[in-house]
């Protein structure tokens, strides 16, 4: 009754994910995580949620694969585990899956949730893809605050990296075979972004996904020395930062002066407005997740 | 067996394999991994339960949940990464070049 990929896979992911973090060395481990993301990719895909699997596989596996890798250079030795505690903290896991699984199969089978409700008023949101619908409009106030939580996050990766800002990533020199796909390959990136913000109105994709494919780009730039490292001592770098948060601010505030409510649209203005603040966002989003990743040496720097 | 159901005991067994490693080992980036992997599994229960209904679209709410629900994990990671860096920074300079600054 199942198809063979749907068995495939759910069986697939918690080996994969246990081969994760059973293996003594740590880079095959992220080598790993990174196939482990790819095929969550895979299996949100089977279950009709291509949003998810964009936002997976550009930000969940893509940049956190590249995050890992660069921060691998490991110090730590590892100590293997005690047996018997091994044991102990199997026996509980295992209890608490089984638990965890039994109450999920207890669940009303066929619910529909809030589908119906979402479908019945996407007219009015203004975009006819429901995911979009539901971040942008439903439940504007959640996408808002997950971007203070994405410019704090940030904030705190560049206050902590301050004084390590030149032992980040080591370049060699790279050879001309890479510096010419990645002139091939970051335009089309950035074309590919301004598609999916475009499109994010009637199908899968968004400000995320086009962020993170953004973000992609400029990491690209990054290890191959042709942008500079991003610094809030740059102008356009605070412009791009704060962008799609005070954008959303405005949209949030205005209309609590005209008697409506905190991120209430005018009618027929849903559609503009939100392709208007997804483009902020999207500028947004890929200067925080470029600065999430570890700027390099800006110079050699000379002594003596 | 409705092949939600098999994604959702997936999504379980993530989230145990993740939740144990995370408490069993003593090395900080195996923690951030292992972190990592039980959130993939408290998705893949969201999305799988958003999928219950035998015939039309999926729940979008629950996809909305989880899309946010990834990028908020990366901060943490990024940030997590950021300290282990800062860290292993500090224990190359070691205590005597930290007093001579």
């Amino acid at each position: 009754m199942i198809p063979p990929i749907d068995l495939l896979l759910a069986t697939a992911l918690p080996l994969i994910a246990w081969r994760v973090l059973a293996t003594d060395e740590l880079p095959t481990s992220v080598v790993l995580f990174i196939a482990f993301g790819l095929l969550s990719a895979l299996a949100w895909a089977r279950l009709d949620a291509p949003d998810v699997a964009l936002v997976e596989a550009a930000v969940g596996t893509g940049l956190t694969g590249a995050l890992l890798m660069s921060s691998l250079r490991s110090m730590e030795r590892p100590r293997p585990p005690s047996p018997w505690r091994a044991r102990a903290i199997a026996l509980v896991a295992a209890a608490i899956a089984v638990a965890l699984a039994s109450v999920v199969a207890l669940l009303p089978r066929g619910a529909l949730g809030l589908g119906p409700a979402v479908l019945a008023r996407s007219e009015e949101s203004g975009v006819a893809q429901p995911v979009t619908a539901v971040l942008m409009n439903f439940r504007g106030h959640d996408t808002h605050l997950e971007m203070l939580v994405l410019l704090a996050a940030s904030i705190g990766v560049l206050s902590i990296q301050h004084g390590t800002a030149s032992h980040g990533v080591d370049t060699a020199p790279t050879s001309s075979v890479v510096m010419m796909l990645v002139e091939l390959i970051v335009p089309a990136l950035v074309v590919l972004a301004g598609y999916l913000v475009w499109r994010g109105s009637r199908a899968p994709g968004g400000a995320f996904q086009a962020g993170a494919i953004l973000a992609g780009g400029a990491v690209l730039l990054l290890l191959t020395r042709r942008m500079a490292p991003l610094s809030l001592e740059r102008q356009m770098v605070r412009m791009f930062l704060f962008a799609g948060p005070v954008l959303f601010f405005l949209v949030a505030a205005v209309p609590l002066g005209f008697g409506g409510d905190m991120l209430e649209y005018p009618r027929g203005w849903g559609g503009s407005l939100i392709l208007g603040l997804e483009s902020a966002l999207t500028l947004s989003i890929a200067t925080i997740l470029t600065m999430f990743f570890p700027q390099g040496a800006p110079a050699p720097r000379r002594r003596g | 067996m409705p092949p939600w159901l098999a994604y959702a005991a997936s999504g379980v067994s993530l989230f145990a394999v993740g939740m144990s490693a995370l408490v069993l080992h003593g090395e900080v980036m195996r923690k951030i991994l292992a972190a990592n992997v039980s959130a993939s599994g408290v998705f893949l229960v969201l999305v799988a339960l958003a999928r219950r209904a035998p015939k039309g679209p999926p729940d979008p709410v629950p996809h909305a949940l989880v899309l946010t629900g990834i990028v908020v994990s990366v901060s943490a990671t990024a940030l997590a990464l950021a300290l282990v860096r800062q860290l292993r920074h500090g224990a190359q300079l070691g205590p005597s070049d930290e007093r001579r600054r």
